[in-house]
């Protein structure tokens, strides 16, 4: 399979383009998670989304588990889907389905309570999952352009490399998908503090400005209601210990990898994006939260941007690991994908290795494989803004 | 004489280690051009040299902004981190 500049090989769907094919198993609430795991274990070709919400929650917290779940079922990477319901829970299972439906795929929906239990439910669920697996079987890749990614773009486990290699070197790529019509997100509003100028200035108008700097600004009056230091968690321990010493010089360091191109727009959590181009989501700065949120956004594929290396991965996207850092392309070489580190002696500009990864964000999206995806990570979580009543 | 560091913006007081430097190394510190430095104290990789001597109370500047102050006089040459930097945001500490 031959890759040029501008395509890719993917899925086409009703709805956007697919750079994997699998049938998801989405539960509507943790009490479902481990029938739903039980089938993912029977049949080939299906991941099921372990999460940890549902139920007890009110308000915009509901709704934007709701959101997450619904954008779940929506994105291309799944070919089809089954809804699996405790059959008590707060969302609504069958709204859930008929909201993931609308996109066009199949999608089925198994109550527990109602099938009689645990047992009956797998049963139920393996049997229309298998036959989902039949029909994804039968789709082919094609070309595409460029311009249907949606790759958001995370910093996680970071040092002072991350600021001076990684971030840079995937902004450049960032860049080069954003020139070419694709579609951006970056998240983590904490590690937004102390650099939000630099991103409002690149506004696309006043309001995604004012938008930007109020979420930042909300996010720090969360923290200091804690009545501590920040420092007691932003930087994290390992940020520190990697030389990292304050959130601004975190932020500063962050917000590279985004790029340079215009600021489009600034969505919530799980939210799908208007515009193409460059765009924020409103979302904390733990890793599995913001990029399971990319996930519901839409993103067909996350670059994934590390100093200390962190090995994570999501059940239907690839998560590409890229580290400017020596000693971590080194000694995690099963969990890093691209090593940029050799610009740290200035043997490879930024610019040279930028264009590797965005050819290594085609071939991923063609279908190779990422290491988190060949050791099996398949992890999601919601975030959460309302507590357990 | 080898290149250790990176100064990172013409504006910066701070340079970022990229390999371990010992107490009293000469190293070369790269920017727009490779200048020389006598680092005072172990910096392990990716910490942080001063550049300058800094006052107490002086903000830090790396990437051409601010990261955060000075909380103790700080000589060229010495390691910059979390003993003599505070940062000037999400400070519920400082809050009342």
């Amino acid at each position: 399979m031959e890759i040029s500049e501008n395509e890719f090989f993917g899925y086409e769907r009703e709805e956007g383009v697919g750079t994997r094919n699998y049938v998801a198993i989405l539960p509507s609430v943790v009490c479902a998670n481990e029938v739903a795991r039980i089938i993912e274990e029977r049949v080939e070709n299906s991941r099921a989304f372990l999460h940890h919400q549902g139920c007890i929650q009110l308000g915009k917290d509901l709704e934007m588990t709701f959101r997450a779940l619904v954008g779940f079922g929506r994105n291309p990477n799944c070919h089809s889907v089954l809804v699996v319901s405790l059959g008590c829970e707060a969302i609504d299972a069958e709204k859930l389905a008929d909201e993931i439906a609308k996109s066009g795929k199949r999608v089925e929906l198994v109550r527990i309570q109602e099938e009689g239990g645990t047992l009956k439910a797998i049963e139920k669920g393996v049997r229309i999952v298998r036959k989902m697996a039949e029909e994804a079987g039968k789709e082919k890749r094609r070309s595409f352009d460029v311009s249907e990614l949606t790759v958001g773009i995370k910093c996680g486990a970071s040092d002072t490399t991350s600021g001076i290699a990684s971030n840079p070197v995937t902004g450049y790529a960032a860049d080069l998908l954003v020139e070419r019509g694709a579609r951006v997100i970056i998240g983590e509003t904490t590690e937004i503090i102390g650099a939000e100028h630099i991103l409002a200035k690149r506004a696309k108008d006043k309001e995604v400005a004012k938008k930007l700097l109020e979420a930042v600004q909300m996010m720090e009056r969360e923290a200091e209601k804690m009545g501590v230091d920040l420092r007691g968690s932003q930087p994290t321990p390992g940020n520190i210990k990697g030389g990292l010493t304050t959130i601004e010089e975190k932020s500063l360091g962050a917000i590279l990898k985004g790029g340079t191109s215009e600021l489009r727009e600034v969505i919530e959590y799980a939210e799908i994006p208007k515009e193409r181009g460059l765009i924020v989501m409103n979302s904390p700065g733990r890793e599995v939260e913001v990029v399971s949120g990319f996930m519901a956004s839409g993103a067909q594929l996350v670059v994934f941007s590390t100093g200390l290396g962190a090995p994570f991965g999501l059940p239907v996207v690839p998560v590409m690991k890229v580290t400017g850092n020596p000693r971590t392309a080194l000694e995690k070489a099963d969990d890093i994908d691209v090593d940029v580190s050799r610009i740290l002696r200035g043997e490879e500009s930024i610019q040279e290795a930028g264009k590797r990864i965005y050819n290594e964000i085609l071939e991923v999206s063609s279908g190779k494989p990422v290491k988190a995806e060949i050791l099996g990570y398949r992890f999601v979580d919601i975030w959460r803004i309302g507590p357990t009543l | 004489m080898r290149i250790k560091a990176i100064k990172m913006n013409e504006k910066d007081n701070v340079a970022t280690a990229i390999d371990d430097i010992e107490s009293g190394e000469v190293i070369g510190v790269k920017n727009e051009e490779t200048f020389e430095i006598q680092v005072l104290q172990r910096i392990p990789f990716g910490h942080k040299i001063a550049l300058k001597d800094i006052s107490r109370g002086e903000n830090i500047i790396k990437y051409g902004e601010v990261i955060g102050r000075a909380t103790e006089d700080i000589k060229k040459g010495e390691h910059v981190h979390v003993h003599n930097v505070e940062s000037l945001r999400g400070r519920g500490d400082l809050r009342k």
